[in-house]
């Protein structure tokens, strides 16, 4: 089987079509079960109570937000290297999930801080840099939606993207290396991570459900890119046909 | 060629001086808004001074950054640049070393003034000048791969900003970092250390990204 066949977007697109229920019903199954243990059968926390369970659905978030990144850094670098359409379009089709993880991450860390440590924001390194993840990623996606010619916009995010790559460590470190040097504010948030497995199952079950969730979604967002950047080619037109009635 | 392109862009900024004094200006008038907004005691205001003359600073950058290219852009020096034998790495470069020349040293030698301001004592000033010294290069060559990037397209300036102001945050870190070690008696050459090796790393690897982003932009 030749596996290049489907890094054209033509091929590609009815296999898309075809992986996104194998991704999307395990996705929506695992969150069910996931919740469930969350809610049902872990444990309550003796230092936080029931506020931790946010837990679950703030660590996924956060994991997924960062991995994205790169991840998207990743295909965004092959499309560029390459000439590869498909990878370039899936690092677009990934910005917007990565972006969504990343504020999701930080909207339920500010949920969770509240009843914790009693405020909605510290100028922690964790959160800090999360933040500026946010950014690079506002970055990325409002650098590809200036540009209107698609494969200009491509190769502008995939230099922006290697960039901010290179630079995500340099500024997590400058984060910790300024936040220890500001002491005061710094708050730990657990002594040592002992975990209960229920705990500990629930969160790698939602975390597999948001692995799969992004699969899903990217793929499906792909889709959509393809069809808009190929409107004018033959096969989508071919296909449409048959719709020409409604216009 | 590199000293070619350095004193041409030097001199088409002599021809249009306003434009450079306008950026230092603006360095001047945003440092004196703090102390406006917050109000005069000066045990606060020597606390804030750091990050604000460096922000301040970041700012000023971001202002002088669309003119890197823009000009060369739009009358197709730029592309003739793109086509000569030399290396382009060696054309940013020079590039971006005449935009340092041009807005950042007046900025960093006017820094120390500012701070007087702000009841910095002597040493600190001297940290300060040092650390600009050493940080506004890079924000020079960070900034011009957003310059690259946003070549030529809509709402620019703004855009430039999102770009590059969170790559930006290592250099106010550690450059404000080392001007509020000396305020409260720690020994500022870790950050200046720190901040010489990110002016090495982007050195090496900002005129890269640029050049491909000029690339990538005039296709």
């Amino acid at each position: 089987m030749n596996w290049y066949k489907y890094a054209s977007p033509t091929a590609f697109y009815p296999l898309a079509g075809k992986l996104i229920p194998w991704f999307a019903i395990p996705a929506a199954l695992l969150f069910v079960a996931g919740l469930y243990i969350g809610f049902f059968i872990a444990p309550t926390d003796f230092q936080q109570g029931e506020a931790y369970r946010i837990m679950f659905i703030h660590v996924p978030a956060a994991w997924m937000g960062m991995f994205l990144y790169v991840l998207m850094a990743f295909y965004a670098g092959i499309g560029w290297a390459f000439n590869a359409r498909l990878a370039s379009m899936m690092a677009s089709s990934i910005s917007i999930t990565g972006a969504l993880f990343t504020f999701l991450s930080l909207a339920t860390g500010s949920l969770w801080g509240k009843p914790t440590w009693g405020t909605w924001w510290v100028w922690d390194a964790r959160l800090t840099s999360t933040l500026i993840l946010l950014f690079l990623y506002v970055g990325f996606i409002s650098l590809q939606a200036a540009i209107d010619e698609p494969r200009r916009a491509d190769r502008a995010g995939a230099v922006l993207a290697i960039v901010g790559v290179i630079n995500v460590p340099i500024i997590y470190f400058s984060v910790q290396w300024w936040n220890t040097l500001h002491q005061g504010a710094t708050i730990r948030i657990l002594g040592k991570p002992t975990i209960a497995p229920t705990m500990l199952a629930a969160m790698l079950t939602l975390l597999a459900a948001c692995w799969l969730y992004s699969i899903a979604i990217s793929l499906a967002r792909v889709r959509c890119i393809i069809m808009e950047r190929e409107q004018r080619s033959n096969w989508i037109n071919q296909g449409s046909s048959s719709l020409e009635y409604k216009l | 060629m590199f000293r070619w392109i350095v004193a041409r862009d030097l001199m088409l900024a002599w021809r249009r001086r306003a434009d450079v004094l306008s950026t230092l200006f603006f360095f001047v008038i945003v440092v004196s808004l703090f102390p406006l907004g917050i109000g005069p005691e000066t045990e606060l205001l020597r606390s804030i001074a750091p990050g604000t003359v460096w922000v301040a600073a970041l700012l000023a950058s971001m202002l002088s950054l669309n003119r890197v290219f823009s000009n060369d852009y739009h009358d197709g020096t730029l592309e003739q640049l793109l086509l000569t034998p030399q290396p382009l790495y060696l054309v940013v470069v020079g590039k971006v070393l005449a935009q340092w020349l041009v807005s950042e040293v007046p900025l960093v030698l006017i820094a120390p003034l500012v701070g007087v301001q702000f009841g910095l004592s002597p040493d600190t000033l001297l940290v300060l000048f040092v650390s600009l010294l050493i940080g506004t290069p890079i924000l020079s060559l960070i900034g011009s791969i957003g310059a690259a990037l946003t070549l030529g397209l809509r709402g620019g300036g703004v855009l430039v900003a999102l770009l590059v102001l969170p790559l930006y945050i290592p250099v106010l870190i550690f450059g404000a970092g080392a001007v509020d070690a000396t305020i409260v008696g720690i020994d500022p050459m870790a950050n200046i250390y720190l901040l010489t090796a990110l002016l090495v790393l982007s050195l090496v690897f900002a005129p890269w990204a640029t050049a491909a982003a000029l690339r990538i932009s005039l296709e």
